[in-house]
């Protein structure tokens, strides 16, 4: 009988271990964040926020430069964008930008040193844009970034390119065979959070506007015209650009959902409406600054299929439901508040 | 030590190795020379084979291997061919369903005809399982209980892979074969139908799921503690109950006040079992042909509580002619 037990016990604990492997250490921390018995609440460690908030700090803004003096167009050359700034602050805005986009290679990342009004390099012509484009962002999109709005820090965070962005993803080498077609989902990646779930969410809702919503109004079936045609599998579409955005902002589904009923507006939390702009923003700067851009690159930039780098959810939240947590950075920038005039 | 404890059989009897009752003439042979496994003993019978395979086995087994292997090739290759990255995202892996625009036709073999071959070849190869069941179950002079309960799960599969597609005229609406993309497929479908748990024959089917559980743990539990008494000897005791069928009668009598009797709790034990996927599968197939939406229709049939609303209400950005 000792036996048995010894033998049992010899094969049920590392079993049991080899299971707690794949559990959270604790303490876990609930917040709730609607009516009782609703389940709405967002679940933390403090353990992984801290380390997240650690990653997810705003630098210090530079010193404000006086506004009075000569204007940056005037004294130098080929200044499109912010001409209207005065040589001071123009210049604090190329030192800040240095700091966030090319602390290591410099100005010569984007400049020519030998000529600085140059715009041989590719970078300088895209640095131009992404100017206009956080300034469209601040100006156009107060219904996703608010108040707050962003800096080029808010994506690049010291990195000549953002770390997170998304591709068009490759194709599997056989593509073509009449075998292992993977139908778009049923891949391990980090993309949609290990789910065997569609692994691009992001072509057909972030660049392209296919309908998001798979949920009908009725609740019987109805026939031909009245029928709600969505297919399963458009849900699982759905459902893994929902994943993406739980990912990306380090939230659960009751962040926005009451996920009794996911369709409803009245049951949902405010931030909802702010990420339903959110994918009407990712989707506008894709189409109107990215993609124009995909000839400016060199090729070793591209994606696999040769399309240029695009921004998801998590190009700026990187991990934190507000980037940054909400560090209100881009005050200080006056010059990225508004489009510039041409 | 207790009883109770022990995970194992404690009593092994090892009589004469057997063949078991002679078959009719006109049966195969059955394969294999009897032998004791003494470890196997310890969680059932300690005697392996023989096994009686049949036509209809051999079928079944046929069709089986061949749709197991068509599915094992589809996922190698949809990792291009790669044996290590098949170990690793095994569980991702999976054959699809023809994509939402072939509807009921056939597909492309690359686009879901593999799908449709397998689907058929599983199908074929089940049903024919179900018959050997069956006449197996004759052939010995049984009733063909074990044959009808399995009847029950292939209604639930027939429904999610044939029924089901079917009437929404779509493959696409079937049942990856996959071991994480078929669970992905349950979610995807729920949030789909606007939640699933709004299903009344869904809650039905969970409680005879549970209650299969509940009355398995409660009978099980019960022989094991009359056993000292010769309770095991449970068919017998139908008719002649002997101390320990009182015994167990008398405790659950005591306890809550009622009690099952060595045949009804078995036929309990049957029904729940089979109407669990009965129930489930009624409730799949309204899903979609008859009923779209599930929480909607749960709000019409009022058996949604209603909480309070946050303030203000949050509306749809999309009614409000919002930009963009």
């Amino acid at each position: 009988m000792k036996l048995t037990i010894k033998l049992a016990l010899s094969l049920l604990a590392p079993l049991a271990a080899g299971l707690l492997t794949g559990c959270e250490r604790p303490p876990i921390e609930t917040v709730q964040t609607g009516y009782r018995g609703t389940g709405m609440e967002q679940i933390y460690n403090p353990r992984t926020l801290l380390k997240q908030a650690s990653l997810n700090q705003a630098p210090a803004p530079a010193d404000a430069a006086a506004a009075d003096g000569p204007k940056a167009k005037e004294v130098y050359q080929n200044v499109q964008v912010l001409g209207d700034l005065s040589v001071a602050q123009f210049n604090r805005h190329m030192a800040s930008i240095t700091q966030w986009v090319s602390p290591d290679a410099g100005c010569a990342y984007c400049h020519n040193t030998e000529n600085f009004a140059d715009d041989g390099k590719y970078t300088k012509v895209v640095a131009r844009r992404m100017i206009q484009m956080t300034q469209s962002v601040n100006q156009d999109w107060k219904s996703h970034v608010a108040e707050t709005g962003v800096t080029c820090y808010t994506c690049h965070r010291g990195n000549n390119i953002p770390t997170n962005v998304w591709f068009a993803p490759k194709d599997r080498k056989y593509a073509n065979s009449a075998m292992g077609d993977l139908a778009g989902q049923n891949s391990a990646t980090q993309t949609v959070g290990l789910t065997s779930l569609p692994y691009d969410p992001f072509t057909p809702y972030l660049k392209d506007a296919a309908p998001i919503r798979v949920n009908g109004n009725e609740a019987m079936a109805g026939i031909g015209n009245y029928s709600n045609r969505t297919s399963t599998k458009q849900a699982e579409h759905t459902y893994s650009l929902m994943v993406h955005m739980s990912e990306s902002l380090g939230v659960n589904c009751t962040y926005c959902h009451n996920t009794r009923n996911f369709q409803g507006w009245e049951e949902s939390r405010p931030q909802r409406v702010t990420s339903w702009y959110g994918i009407r923003m990712a989707r506008d700067l894709n189409n109107d600054y990215m993609e124009p851009l995909t000839k400016t690159f060199p090729e070793h930039r591209l994606g696999p299929k040769g399309d240029v780098a695009k921004v998801n959810c998590t190009t700026c939240h990187q991990g934190a439901f507000k980037p940054l947590y909400g560090a209100a950075m881009a005050k200080d920038y006056p010059e990225l508040q508004a489009l510039a005039k041409p | 030590m207790a009883q109770y404890q022990n995970l194992f059989t404690s009593v092994q009897p090892v009589g004469p190795l057997h063949d078991g009752v002679e078959l009719p003439r006109e049966d195969d042979k059955r394969t294999g020379t009897p032998f004791l496994l003494h470890l196997l003993g310890r969680i059932g019978n300690a005697q392996i084979g023989p096994v009686y395979l049949g036509s209809l086995g051999v079928a079944s087994l046929v069709f089986g291997i061949a749709a197991f292997n068509i599915i094992g090739l589809n996922m190698l290759a949809s990792v291009d061919w790669n044996p290590i990255q098949l170990l690793r995202q095994l569980f991702w892996l999976a054959l699809e369903p023809p994509p939402p625009a072939y509807g009921l036709g056939i597909p492309p073999l690359a686009q879901g005809g593999w799908w449709l071959i397998v689907g058929f070849m599983l199908t074929v190869s089940i049903l024919l399982w179900w018959a050997r069941t069956y006449r197996r179950a004759r052939q010995l002079g049984l009733g063909t209980h074990v044959a009808w309960a399995f009847a029950a799960a292939i209604w639930l599969y027939l429904v999610c892979g044939f029924f089901r597609p079917i009437m929404m005229g779509s493959w696409s609406e079937a049942v990856p074969f996959g071991v994480f993309p078929h669970l992905d497929w349950v979610s995807a479908l729920s949030l789909r139908h606007g939640n699933l748990f709004y299903n009344p024959f869904h809650a039905l089917s969970i409680v005879f799921l549970y209650g299969s559980v509940l009355l398995f743990a409660m009978h099980g539990a019960t022989i094991l503690a009359v056993s000292r008494y010769g309770g095991e000897r449970e068919i017998e005791q139908i008719v002649d109950r002997g101390t320990a069928s009182e015994r167990a009668a008398l405790f659950w009598r005591w306890t809550m006040g009622f009690n099952a009797t060595m045949e009804s709790i078995h036929r309990w034990a049957w029904w729940f079992a089979v109407l669990c996927p009965l129930v489930g599968g009624i409730g799949i197939l309204l899903t979609g042909p008859v009923v779209d939406n599930w929480y909607l229709w749960s709000v019409k049939h009022h058996v949604v509580p209603a909480y309070p609303l946050g303030n203000p209400v949050v509306v749809d950005p999309a009614i409000l002619g919002a930009k963009p």
